[in-house]
Protein backbone atom coordinates (compact mmCIF):
# COMPACT_ATOMS: atom_id res chain seq x y z
CA UNK A 1 0.00 0.00 0.00
CA UNK A 2 1.40 3.35 -0.92
CA UNK A 3 1.83 5.60 1.87
CA UNK A 4 0.29 9.21 1.72
CA UNK A 5 3.18 12.23 1.80
CA UNK A 6 2.67 14.33 4.77
CA UNK A 7 2.10 17.10 2.47
CA UNK A 8 -0.60 15.19 1.09
CA UNK A 9 -2.21 14.42 4.41
CA UNK A 10 -2.30 18.07 5.30
CA UNK A 11 -3.87 19.25 2.22
CA UNK A 12 -6.56 16.68 2.56
CA UNK A 13 -7.18 17.78 5.99
CA UNK A 14 -7.14 21.60 4.94
CA UNK A 15 -9.31 20.70 2.17
CA UNK A 16 -12.01 19.40 5.36
CA UNK A 17 -11.13 21.33 8.13
CA UNK A 18 -11.36 25.15 7.34
CA UNK A 19 -9.63 26.23 10.74
CA UNK A 20 -6.06 24.83 9.70
CA UNK A 21 -3.17 27.56 8.49
CA UNK A 22 -0.05 26.01 7.42
CA UNK A 23 2.86 28.03 8.47
CA UNK A 24 6.66 28.36 8.06
CA UNK A 25 9.81 30.26 8.69
CA UNK A 26 10.77 30.12 5.43
CA UNK A 27 11.11 26.19 5.65
CA UNK A 28 9.25 24.32 2.74
CA UNK A 29 10.76 20.74 2.67
CA UNK A 30 8.02 19.00 3.48
CA UNK A 31 5.38 21.49 2.39
CA UNK A 32 6.56 22.62 -0.84
CA UNK A 33 3.74 21.99 -3.14
CA UNK A 34 1.07 23.71 -0.82
CA UNK A 35 1.25 27.02 -1.73
CA UNK A 36 -0.45 26.92 -4.72
CA UNK A 37 -3.22 24.99 -3.06
CA UNK A 38 -4.41 26.70 -0.16
CA UNK A 39 -3.29 30.73 -1.15
CA UNK A 40 -3.98 32.84 1.78
CA UNK A 41 -3.94 30.02 3.91
CA UNK A 42 0.02 29.63 3.65
CA UNK A 43 1.57 31.93 5.62
CA UNK A 44 5.86 32.17 4.79
CA UNK A 45 7.05 34.79 7.71
CA UNK A 46 10.47 34.27 6.07
CA UNK A 47 13.30 33.47 8.95
CA UNK A 48 11.40 34.96 11.89
CA UNK A 49 10.81 32.01 14.38
CA UNK A 50 9.47 33.74 17.31
CA UNK A 51 7.25 36.45 14.84
CA UNK A 52 6.19 32.62 13.78
CA UNK A 53 4.82 31.43 16.89
CA UNK A 54 3.20 34.84 17.76
CA UNK A 55 1.45 34.69 15.00
CA UNK A 56 0.45 31.02 15.05
CA UNK A 57 -0.99 32.22 19.21
CA UNK A 58 -3.43 34.95 17.18
CA UNK A 59 -4.44 32.90 14.81
CA UNK A 60 -5.34 30.48 17.29
CA UNK A 61 -7.26 32.84 19.72
CA UNK A 62 -9.13 33.46 16.41
CA UNK A 63 -9.88 29.94 16.38
CA UNK A 64 -7.29 28.80 14.18
CA UNK A 65 -5.57 25.68 14.11
CA UNK A 66 -1.60 26.51 13.17
CA UNK A 67 0.33 23.85 11.25
CA UNK A 68 4.11 25.49 11.79
CA UNK A 69 6.74 24.56 10.67
CA UNK A 70 10.87 24.99 11.02
CA UNK A 71 14.06 23.18 11.95
CA UNK A 72 13.32 21.83 14.96
CA UNK A 73 16.38 23.57 16.93
CA UNK A 74 15.31 26.93 15.77
CA UNK A 75 11.56 26.00 16.66
CA UNK A 76 11.77 24.85 19.50
CA UNK A 77 15.06 26.85 20.77
CA UNK A 78 14.58 30.37 19.14
CA UNK A 79 11.08 30.57 19.42
CA UNK A 80 11.07 28.65 22.77
CA UNK A 81 9.86 31.82 25.27
CA UNK A 82 7.02 32.29 22.22
CA UNK A 83 6.11 28.57 22.44
CA UNK A 84 6.19 28.80 26.25
CA UNK A 85 4.57 32.11 26.42
CA UNK A 86 2.14 32.92 23.85
CA UNK A 87 0.89 29.22 23.86
CA UNK A 88 1.36 27.64 26.71
CA UNK A 89 0.37 30.57 29.12
CA UNK A 90 -2.71 30.65 27.32
CA UNK A 91 -3.31 27.26 26.57
CA UNK A 92 -3.82 27.65 22.58
CA UNK A 93 -3.47 25.16 20.42
CA UNK A 94 -0.92 24.97 17.52
CA UNK A 95 0.80 21.82 15.95
CA UNK A 96 4.49 22.21 16.17
CA UNK A 97 6.40 20.28 13.65
CA UNK A 98 10.23 20.26 13.70
CA UNK A 99 12.46 19.62 11.25
CA UNK A 100 15.68 17.19 11.15
CA UNK A 101 15.09 16.60 15.15
CA UNK A 102 17.99 14.71 16.49
CA UNK A 103 20.07 12.69 14.71
CA UNK A 104 18.54 14.02 11.85
CA UNK A 105 20.42 16.76 11.34
CA UNK A 106 23.21 14.49 10.35
CA UNK A 107 25.90 16.59 8.63
CA UNK A 108 24.86 19.89 9.93
CA UNK A 109 26.79 20.29 13.57
CA UNK A 110 26.03 21.44 16.48
CA UNK A 111 24.17 24.61 16.02
CA UNK A 112 21.64 22.49 13.92
CA UNK A 113 21.11 19.42 16.66
CA UNK A 114 17.68 19.89 18.23
CA UNK A 115 18.53 17.10 21.62
CA UNK A 116 17.30 19.19 23.95
CA UNK A 117 13.64 19.81 22.43
CA UNK A 118 12.02 16.84 24.43
CA UNK A 119 13.17 18.17 27.39
CA UNK A 120 11.97 21.98 26.29
CA UNK A 121 8.44 21.08 25.15
CA UNK A 122 7.51 18.65 27.22
CA UNK A 123 8.69 21.38 30.18
CA UNK A 124 5.23 23.29 28.84
CA UNK A 125 2.69 22.36 31.04
CA UNK A 126 -0.22 20.95 28.40
CA UNK A 127 2.24 20.16 25.75
CA UNK A 128 2.55 17.06 24.10
CA UNK A 129 5.49 15.57 22.61
CA UNK A 130 4.37 13.08 19.19
CA UNK A 131 8.12 11.51 17.94
CA UNK A 132 6.59 9.91 14.86
CA UNK A 133 8.71 6.49 14.03
CA UNK A 134 7.70 6.55 10.42
CA UNK A 135 6.04 8.30 7.97
CA UNK A 136 2.81 5.67 8.54
CA UNK A 137 2.93 7.24 12.09
CA UNK A 138 3.27 10.69 11.41
CA UNK A 139 0.10 10.85 8.74
CA UNK A 140 -2.04 8.94 11.01
CA UNK A 141 -1.04 11.03 13.92
CA UNK A 142 -1.70 14.42 12.59
CA UNK A 143 -5.87 14.00 12.26
CA UNK A 144 -5.94 12.69 15.58
CA UNK A 145 -3.22 15.50 17.07
CA UNK A 146 -5.69 18.39 14.85
CA UNK A 147 -8.41 17.10 17.06
CA UNK A 148 -7.12 17.50 20.56
CA UNK A 149 -7.67 20.87 22.41
CA UNK A 150 -3.61 20.61 23.30
CA UNK A 151 -0.45 21.80 21.67
CA UNK A 152 1.99 19.16 20.16
CA UNK A 153 5.24 19.86 19.46
CA UNK A 154 5.90 16.69 16.49
CA UNK A 155 9.36 15.56 15.96
CA UNK A 156 8.89 15.31 12.45
CA UNK A 157 10.32 11.97 10.50
CA UNK A 158 8.74 10.54 7.41
CA UNK A 159 11.08 7.50 6.51
CA UNK A 160 9.82 4.29 5.70
CA UNK A 161 7.93 2.41 8.49
CA UNK A 162 10.65 0.07 9.69
CA UNK A 163 8.08 -2.35 10.90
CA UNK A 164 4.66 -3.63 10.46
CA UNK A 165 2.56 -1.83 12.71
CA UNK A 166 0.42 -3.70 15.44
CA UNK A 167 -1.80 -0.89 16.97
CA UNK A 168 -2.79 2.70 15.44
CA UNK A 169 -1.38 5.44 16.95
CA UNK A 170 -3.49 6.80 19.96
CA UNK A 171 -1.91 10.07 21.73
CA UNK A 172 -0.42 9.44 24.97
CA UNK A 173 -0.02 5.07 24.09
CA UNK A 174 2.95 3.06 23.22
CA UNK A 175 2.88 0.42 20.73
CA UNK A 176 4.64 -3.09 21.88
CA UNK A 177 5.87 -4.56 18.88
CA UNK A 178 7.88 -7.92 20.98
CA UNK A 179 7.04 -9.02 23.93
CA UNK A 180 9.79 -10.00 26.70
CA UNK A 181 10.63 -9.75 30.17
CA UNK A 182 14.49 -10.05 30.32
CA UNK A 183 15.02 -6.62 28.74
CA UNK A 184 12.54 -3.97 27.78
CA UNK A 185 13.68 -1.44 24.76
CA UNK A 186 11.43 1.80 25.07
CA UNK A 187 12.43 3.52 21.62
CA UNK A 188 11.94 6.94 20.65
CA UNK A 189 11.17 8.33 17.01
CA UNK A 190 12.97 7.08 14.23
CA UNK A 191 15.80 5.20 15.94
CA UNK A 192 12.79 2.42 16.02
CA UNK A 193 14.63 1.12 12.65
CA UNK A 194 17.92 0.00 14.77
CA UNK A 195 15.92 -0.59 17.79
CA UNK A 196 13.80 -3.67 15.85
CA UNK A 197 17.44 -4.99 14.88
CA UNK A 198 18.55 -4.68 18.08
CA UNK A 199 15.50 -6.09 19.88
CA UNK A 200 16.52 -9.08 16.88
CA UNK A 201 19.99 -9.69 18.13
CA UNK A 202 19.32 -9.60 21.62
CA UNK A 203 16.32 -12.57 20.91
CA UNK A 204 18.44 -14.23 19.15
CA UNK A 205 20.72 -14.16 21.88
CA UNK A 206 18.38 -15.69 23.96
CA UNK A 207 17.40 -12.44 26.12
CA UNK A 208 13.25 -12.57 25.85
CA UNK A 209 13.38 -8.80 24.85
CA UNK A 210 10.14 -6.61 24.77
CA UNK A 211 10.15 -3.52 22.12
CA UNK A 212 8.03 -0.95 22.72
CA UNK A 213 7.72 2.21 20.22
CA UNK A 214 6.82 4.98 22.55
CA UNK A 215 5.29 7.21 19.99
CA UNK A 216 4.97 9.92 22.73
CA UNK A 217 6.95 11.36 25.03
CA UNK A 218 4.03 13.63 26.83
CA UNK A 219 1.77 12.25 27.72
CA UNK A 220 3.50 9.42 28.57
CA UNK A 221 2.25 5.92 28.40
CA UNK A 222 2.39 5.17 32.35
CA UNK A 223 0.89 1.76 31.70
CA UNK A 224 3.75 0.49 29.07
CA UNK A 225 6.29 2.08 31.16
CA UNK A 226 4.95 0.41 34.35
CA UNK A 227 4.82 -2.79 33.42
CA UNK A 228 7.96 -2.99 31.14
CA UNK A 229 9.51 -1.93 35.03
CA UNK A 230 7.97 -4.47 36.54
CA UNK A 231 8.01 -7.44 34.33
CA UNK A 232 11.35 -6.71 33.05
CA UNK A 233 15.23 -6.89 34.26
CA UNK A 234 16.27 -4.33 32.52
CA UNK A 235 14.61 -1.22 30.91
CA UNK A 236 16.53 0.89 28.81
CA UNK A 237 15.47 4.22 27.16
CA UNK A 238 17.08 5.11 23.73
CA UNK A 239 16.79 8.15 22.16
CA UNK A 240 18.66 10.67 20.10
CA UNK A 241 18.63 13.39 22.95
CA UNK A 242 20.42 14.66 25.65
CA UNK A 243 20.03 12.22 28.60
CA UNK A 244 18.67 14.50 30.77
CA UNK A 245 15.19 15.88 29.88
CA UNK A 246 13.86 13.50 27.49
CA UNK A 247 12.29 10.10 27.74
CA UNK A 248 14.88 8.74 30.26
CA UNK A 249 13.93 11.49 32.19
CA UNK A 250 10.25 11.11 31.70
CA UNK A 251 9.97 7.81 32.34
CA UNK A 252 12.35 7.46 35.95
CA UNK A 253 9.94 10.73 37.08
CA UNK A 254 6.90 8.21 36.08
CA UNK A 255 8.03 5.35 38.39
CA UNK A 256 9.84 7.84 40.81
CA UNK A 257 6.23 8.77 41.59
CA UNK A 258 5.00 5.66 41.79
CA UNK A 259 7.17 4.34 43.74
CA UNK A 260 8.48 1.68 41.96
CA UNK A 261 12.34 0.67 41.62
CA UNK A 262 12.73 -0.51 38.41
CA UNK A 263 16.51 -1.16 36.68
CA UNK A 264 16.24 1.59 34.15
CA UNK A 265 18.75 2.57 32.25
CA UNK A 266 19.81 5.20 29.30
CA UNK A 267 21.29 5.32 26.06
CA UNK A 268 20.51 8.63 24.84
CA UNK A 269 23.81 11.60 24.35
CA UNK A 270 25.42 12.18 27.82
CA UNK A 271 26.72 15.64 28.20
CA UNK A 272 27.66 16.07 24.47
CA UNK A 273 26.58 16.98 21.27
CA UNK A 274 27.37 14.41 18.75
CA UNK A 275 29.96 14.46 15.61
CA UNK A 276 28.37 15.53 12.34
CA UNK A 277 28.29 13.51 9.54
CA UNK A 278 26.09 11.65 7.27
CA UNK A 279 23.39 9.85 8.85
CA UNK A 280 24.72 6.02 8.67
CA UNK A 281 28.08 7.12 9.58
CA UNK A 282 26.71 9.23 12.82
CA UNK A 283 24.15 6.60 14.35
CA UNK A 284 27.54 4.32 13.85
CA UNK A 285 30.17 6.59 15.56
CA UNK A 286 27.57 7.61 18.51
CA UNK A 287 27.03 3.83 19.06
CA UNK A 288 22.88 3.63 17.81
CA UNK A 289 23.36 1.13 15.09
CA UNK A 290 21.25 -1.90 15.76
CA UNK A 291 23.78 -3.97 16.39
CA UNK A 292 25.94 -1.66 18.36
CA UNK A 293 22.46 -0.95 20.22
CA UNK A 294 22.38 -4.80 20.97
CA UNK A 295 26.12 -4.98 21.94
CA UNK A 296 25.21 -1.86 24.62
CA UNK A 297 22.06 -3.18 25.88
CA UNK A 298 23.95 -6.93 26.32
CA UNK A 299 26.62 -5.37 28.14
CA UNK A 300 23.99 -3.36 30.60
CA UNK A 301 22.53 -6.56 31.45
CA UNK A 302 25.69 -8.12 32.21
CA UNK A 303 26.45 -4.81 34.18
CA UNK A 304 23.24 -4.63 36.07
CA UNK A 305 21.29 -7.81 36.16
CA UNK B 1 -17.73 54.00 19.55
CA UNK B 2 -18.13 56.43 17.50
CA UNK B 3 -16.01 59.40 18.20
CA UNK B 4 -17.93 61.98 15.82
CA UNK B 5 -20.39 63.50 18.24
CA UNK B 6 -17.21 63.91 20.47
CA UNK B 7 -14.43 65.43 18.61
CA UNK B 8 -13.86 69.33 19.47
CA UNK B 9 -13.33 71.51 22.37
CA UNK B 10 -15.68 69.83 24.50
CA UNK B 11 -14.88 65.70 23.50
CA UNK B 12 -11.30 66.65 24.55
CA UNK B 13 -12.46 68.56 27.92
CA UNK B 14 -14.41 64.91 28.52
CA UNK B 15 -11.53 62.64 27.78
CA UNK B 16 -8.97 65.10 29.66
CA UNK B 17 -12.13 64.62 32.82
CA UNK B 18 -11.91 60.99 32.21
CA UNK B 19 -8.32 60.55 32.09
CA UNK B 20 -8.13 62.36 35.23
CA UNK B 21 -10.04 60.06 36.78
CA UNK B 22 -8.03 57.39 35.32
CA UNK B 23 -4.86 58.69 36.55
CA UNK B 24 -6.90 58.75 39.78
CA UNK B 25 -6.98 54.67 39.70
CA UNK B 26 -3.47 54.29 38.63
CA UNK B 27 -2.42 56.21 41.95
CA UNK B 28 -4.53 54.38 44.20
CA UNK B 29 -2.86 51.21 42.64
CA UNK B 30 0.56 51.97 43.57
CA UNK B 31 0.34 50.89 47.04
CA UNK B 32 0.29 47.82 49.04
CA UNK B 33 2.45 46.00 46.71
CA UNK B 34 2.99 49.27 44.34
CA UNK B 35 2.84 49.11 40.67
CA UNK B 36 4.99 51.03 37.47
CA UNK B 37 3.13 54.27 37.85
CA UNK B 38 5.37 55.89 36.10
CA UNK B 39 4.78 54.56 32.80
CA UNK B 40 1.09 54.14 33.20
CA UNK B 41 0.96 57.58 33.46
CA UNK B 42 2.51 58.42 30.20
CA UNK B 43 0.29 56.02 28.17
CA UNK B 44 -3.55 56.78 29.86
CA UNK B 45 -4.14 59.65 27.60
CA UNK B 46 -3.75 57.36 24.56
CA UNK B 47 -5.53 54.42 26.46
CA UNK B 48 -8.60 56.89 26.69
CA UNK B 49 -8.23 58.23 23.08
CA UNK B 50 -8.17 55.07 21.53
CA UNK B 51 -10.91 53.32 23.92
CA UNK B 52 -13.27 56.66 23.46
CA UNK B 53 -12.58 57.56 19.71
CA UNK B 54 -11.13 55.32 17.93
CA UNK B 55 -11.43 51.53 18.60
CA UNK B 56 -14.86 49.82 17.34
CA UNK B 57 -15.49 47.78 20.82
CA UNK B 58 -18.24 47.94 23.44
CA UNK B 59 -18.35 46.16 26.90
CA UNK B 60 -21.04 43.68 25.47
CA UNK B 61 -19.07 42.75 22.09
CA UNK B 62 -16.22 41.35 23.63
CA UNK B 63 -16.82 37.79 21.67
CA UNK B 64 -17.93 40.00 18.93
CA UNK B 65 -15.09 38.85 15.96
CA UNK B 66 -15.73 42.20 14.26
CA UNK B 67 -14.99 44.21 16.70
CA UNK B 68 -11.71 46.19 16.77
CA UNK B 69 -8.73 44.34 19.10
CA UNK B 70 -6.30 46.47 21.10
CA UNK B 71 -3.34 44.60 22.44
CA UNK B 72 -1.23 45.98 25.14
CA UNK B 73 2.51 44.92 24.47
CA UNK B 74 4.36 46.87 27.03
CA UNK B 75 2.23 44.87 30.12
CA UNK B 76 3.70 46.86 33.06
CA UNK B 77 1.48 49.90 32.19
CA UNK B 78 -1.72 47.66 32.98
CA UNK B 79 -3.04 50.19 35.66
CA UNK B 80 -3.82 52.22 33.01
CA UNK B 81 -6.07 49.80 30.66
CA UNK B 82 -7.54 48.68 34.18
CA UNK B 83 -8.66 52.39 35.05
CA UNK B 84 -9.88 53.23 31.15
CA UNK B 85 -11.72 49.86 31.48
CA UNK B 86 -13.19 50.49 35.20
CA UNK B 87 -14.12 54.39 34.03
CA UNK B 88 -16.10 52.66 30.61
CA UNK B 89 -18.17 50.06 32.34
CA UNK B 90 -16.05 47.07 31.09
CA UNK B 91 -14.87 45.83 34.58
CA UNK B 92 -16.24 46.84 37.90
CA UNK B 93 -15.01 49.76 39.64
CA UNK B 94 -14.80 48.14 43.10
CA UNK B 95 -12.92 45.71 41.35
CA UNK B 96 -9.99 47.47 40.83
CA UNK B 97 -8.99 47.53 44.94
CA UNK B 98 -8.37 43.85 44.37
CA UNK B 99 -4.96 44.44 42.85
CA UNK B 100 -2.51 42.48 44.17
CA UNK B 101 -5.20 39.78 45.50
CA UNK B 102 -4.50 35.97 44.91
CA UNK B 103 -8.43 35.89 44.52
CA UNK B 104 -8.46 37.81 41.25
CA UNK B 105 -6.54 38.16 38.15
CA UNK B 106 -5.53 41.74 38.58
CA UNK B 107 -1.84 42.29 38.72
CA UNK B 108 1.28 44.25 37.80
CA UNK B 109 0.93 42.54 34.37
CA UNK B 110 -2.12 42.19 32.38
CA UNK B 111 -4.39 38.57 32.79
CA UNK B 112 -6.54 37.60 29.70
CA UNK B 113 -9.12 36.04 32.22
CA UNK B 114 -9.81 40.08 32.43
CA UNK B 115 -12.67 41.21 30.74
CA UNK B 116 -11.71 43.22 27.80
CA UNK B 117 -8.00 42.06 27.90
CA UNK B 118 -7.14 40.08 24.84
CA UNK B 119 -3.94 38.42 25.77
CA UNK B 120 -1.47 38.25 28.08
CA UNK B 121 1.67 40.37 28.28
CA UNK B 122 4.61 41.17 30.69
CA UNK B 123 7.41 39.46 28.74
CA UNK B 124 8.44 42.65 26.25
CA UNK B 125 8.38 42.14 22.58
CA UNK B 126 5.64 39.47 22.02
CA UNK B 127 2.07 41.23 21.24
CA UNK B 128 2.73 42.81 17.92
CA UNK B 129 3.57 39.42 16.32
CA UNK B 130 0.35 37.79 18.31
CA UNK B 131 -1.54 40.61 16.77
CA UNK B 132 -0.14 40.34 13.54
CA UNK B 133 -1.98 36.35 13.78
CA UNK B 134 -5.31 38.41 14.49
CA UNK B 135 -4.56 40.58 11.68
CA UNK B 136 -4.18 38.12 9.29
CA UNK B 137 -7.30 35.66 10.12
CA UNK B 138 -9.45 39.01 9.86
CA UNK B 139 -7.91 39.54 6.57
CA UNK B 140 -8.57 35.86 5.89
CA UNK B 141 -11.98 36.60 6.54
CA UNK B 142 -12.67 39.45 4.65
CA UNK B 143 -12.89 41.49 7.84
CA UNK B 144 -12.89 45.13 8.07
CA UNK B 145 -12.27 44.97 11.58
CA UNK B 146 -8.85 46.78 12.89
CA UNK B 147 -6.22 45.46 15.61
CA UNK B 148 -4.43 48.46 17.39
CA UNK B 149 -0.83 47.33 19.67
CA UNK B 150 0.55 49.37 21.81
CA UNK B 151 4.24 48.80 22.50
CA UNK B 152 6.34 50.73 24.72
CA UNK B 153 9.46 52.52 23.27
CA UNK B 154 12.08 50.94 25.48
CA UNK B 155 10.13 47.16 24.38
CA UNK B 156 11.59 48.85 20.71
CA UNK B 157 14.87 47.73 21.97
CA UNK B 158 13.78 43.92 21.36
CA UNK B 159 14.61 41.99 18.06
CA UNK B 160 11.23 40.57 17.86
CA UNK B 161 9.06 44.01 17.47
CA UNK B 162 11.13 44.59 14.42
CA UNK B 163 11.26 41.18 13.07
CA UNK B 164 7.89 41.15 13.63
CA UNK B 165 7.41 44.60 11.95
CA UNK B 166 9.76 43.23 8.73
CA UNK B 167 7.11 40.40 8.40
CA UNK B 168 4.14 42.93 9.35
CA UNK B 169 5.39 45.43 6.28
CA UNK B 170 5.76 42.34 3.93
CA UNK B 171 3.00 40.85 4.67
CA UNK B 172 0.68 43.99 3.85
CA UNK B 173 -0.80 44.24 7.12
CA UNK B 174 -3.38 47.29 6.09
CA UNK B 175 -5.83 46.87 9.16
CA UNK B 176 -2.65 46.76 11.88
CA UNK B 177 -2.02 50.09 13.75
CA UNK B 178 0.86 50.31 16.45
CA UNK B 179 0.66 52.74 19.06
CA UNK B 180 4.36 53.66 20.45
CA UNK B 181 4.20 55.18 23.49
CA UNK B 182 7.15 57.39 23.41
CA UNK B 183 7.95 58.08 27.19
CA UNK B 184 11.37 58.47 26.43
CA UNK B 185 12.60 55.96 29.08
CA UNK B 186 13.95 52.54 29.46
CA UNK B 187 13.53 50.87 32.86
CA UNK B 188 15.06 53.16 34.65
CA UNK B 189 17.73 55.23 31.78
CA UNK B 190 16.53 57.85 29.12
CA UNK B 191 16.14 55.68 25.71
CA UNK B 192 18.93 58.27 24.20
CA UNK B 193 21.15 57.50 26.89
CA UNK B 194 21.14 53.59 26.35
CA UNK B 195 20.16 52.54 23.20
CA UNK B 196 19.00 56.11 21.10
CA UNK B 197 16.03 54.97 19.07
CA UNK B 198 16.00 58.29 16.84
CA UNK B 199 14.90 59.09 14.22
CA UNK B 200 12.60 56.14 15.23
CA UNK B 201 9.62 57.72 13.01
CA UNK B 202 12.25 56.68 10.12
CA UNK B 203 13.19 53.27 11.43
CA UNK B 204 9.10 52.37 10.87
CA UNK B 205 9.57 53.81 7.58
CA UNK B 206 12.00 51.32 6.88
CA UNK B 207 10.36 48.53 7.62
CA UNK B 208 7.55 49.17 5.20
CA UNK B 209 5.29 50.95 7.58
CA UNK B 210 2.94 54.52 7.38
CA UNK B 211 4.02 56.75 10.33
CA UNK B 212 2.95 59.69 12.11
CA UNK B 213 3.58 61.46 15.19
CA UNK B 214 2.01 63.45 17.78
CA UNK B 215 1.85 64.70 21.29
CA UNK B 216 0.62 61.77 23.35
CA UNK B 217 -1.02 64.38 25.81
CA UNK B 218 -3.14 66.60 23.46
CA UNK B 219 -6.63 65.02 22.82
CA UNK B 220 -6.86 67.66 19.16
CA UNK B 221 -3.39 65.93 18.16
CA UNK B 222 -4.52 62.42 18.89
CA UNK B 223 -7.57 62.94 16.75
CA UNK B 224 -6.09 64.43 13.71
CA UNK B 225 -3.05 61.61 14.51
CA UNK B 226 -5.35 58.59 14.41
CA UNK B 227 -7.92 59.95 11.55
CA UNK B 228 -8.05 58.06 8.15
CA UNK B 229 -6.76 55.02 9.57
CA UNK B 230 -5.17 53.31 7.61
CA UNK B 231 -2.59 56.02 6.32
CA UNK B 232 -2.00 54.22 3.19
CA UNK B 233 -2.65 51.62 0.76
CA UNK B 234 -1.61 48.20 1.75
CA UNK B 235 0.68 48.90 4.45
CA UNK B 236 0.50 48.87 8.39
CA UNK B 237 0.16 52.19 10.24
CA UNK B 238 1.83 53.44 12.93
CA UNK B 239 1.52 56.46 15.57
CA UNK B 240 4.50 56.98 17.81
CA UNK B 241 3.02 59.41 20.76
CA UNK B 242 5.53 61.55 22.54
CA UNK B 243 4.51 61.45 26.05
CA UNK B 244 6.16 62.13 29.41
CA UNK B 245 6.37 59.54 32.19
CA UNK B 246 4.87 60.21 35.16
CA UNK B 247 2.48 62.86 33.51
CA UNK B 248 -0.22 64.34 35.72
CA UNK B 249 2.12 64.26 38.93
CA UNK B 250 5.37 66.78 39.00
CA UNK B 251 6.59 64.75 41.68
CA UNK B 252 6.77 61.64 39.59
CA UNK B 253 7.90 62.88 36.53
CA UNK B 254 11.37 63.91 38.62
CA UNK B 255 11.65 60.35 39.89
CA UNK B 256 10.93 59.24 36.21
CA UNK B 257 14.22 56.95 36.36
CA UNK B 258 12.40 55.19 39.06
CA UNK B 259 10.30 52.77 37.12
CA UNK B 260 8.12 50.93 39.78
CA UNK B 261 6.85 52.22 43.29
CA UNK B 262 5.03 51.13 45.81
CA UNK B 263 4.10 54.28 48.45
CA UNK B 264 2.30 54.41 51.89
CA UNK B 265 -1.40 55.54 52.41
CA UNK B 266 -0.46 59.25 53.38
CA UNK B 267 1.68 59.33 50.12
CA UNK B 268 -1.05 58.47 48.01
CA UNK B 269 -3.34 60.98 49.51
CA UNK B 270 -0.57 63.70 48.98
CA UNK B 271 -0.29 62.20 45.13
CA UNK B 272 -4.27 62.36 44.70
CA UNK B 273 -4.08 65.77 45.85
CA UNK B 274 -1.07 66.87 43.62
CA UNK B 275 -3.40 65.28 40.82
CA UNK B 276 -5.99 67.67 41.67
CA UNK B 277 -3.50 70.88 41.60
CA UNK B 278 -2.47 71.01 45.29
CA UNK B 279 1.39 70.72 46.46
CA UNK B 280 3.70 68.65 45.43
CA UNK B 281 3.36 65.33 47.49
CA UNK B 282 6.42 64.94 49.78
CA UNK B 283 7.70 61.11 48.51
CA UNK B 284 10.04 59.39 50.90
CA UNK B 285 9.00 55.69 49.90
CA UNK B 286 12.53 54.42 48.06
CA UNK B 287 11.45 53.46 44.72
CA UNK B 288 12.43 49.99 43.77
CA UNK B 289 14.79 49.61 41.09
CA UNK B 290 14.11 46.77 39.41
CA UNK B 291 17.15 46.42 37.14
Amino acid sequence: MTQKSYQDTLEALCAEDDRIVVMTAENRAAIRGLPPKLGPRFIDVGICEQTMIGMAAGLSLRGRVPFVHALSVFLTMRAFEFIRTDLGIAGLKALIVGGVPGFLSDGNGPTHQAIEDIALMRGIPGMHVFCPADNEELVQAIPLLTKTDQACYIRYYDGAAPVTHKSPVEVGKAETLTEGDDIAILSVGFLLKETVKAQQVLSDAGHSTRLCNMRFVSPLDAEAVRDAAKTCKLVVCVEDHFKRGGLYSAVIEQLADEGIHGNVRSIALDQKWFTPGRLPQVLDNEGFTGDKLAKRIEALFKETV
Amino acid sequence: MSGAENVGQDGAKARAALALRVREHIIRMATEGGCFIGASLSCADVIVHLYTEVLDIAPDRLDDDSRDYFFLSKGHDVPALYGTLAELGYIDKDRLKNHLSVDDHIYWHPNRKMPAVEFHSGSLGHLLSVSMGVATDIKLRGGNNKVYVMLGDGECNEGSVWEAALVAGAHKLDNLVVVVDRNEFQANIRTEELIPLEPLQNKWQAMGWHTRRCDGHDFAALDQAFTDLPFGEGAPSVVICDTVRGKGLPSIEKRADRWFVNFTADEIAQLLEELHGQAEAQLTSEALHVR
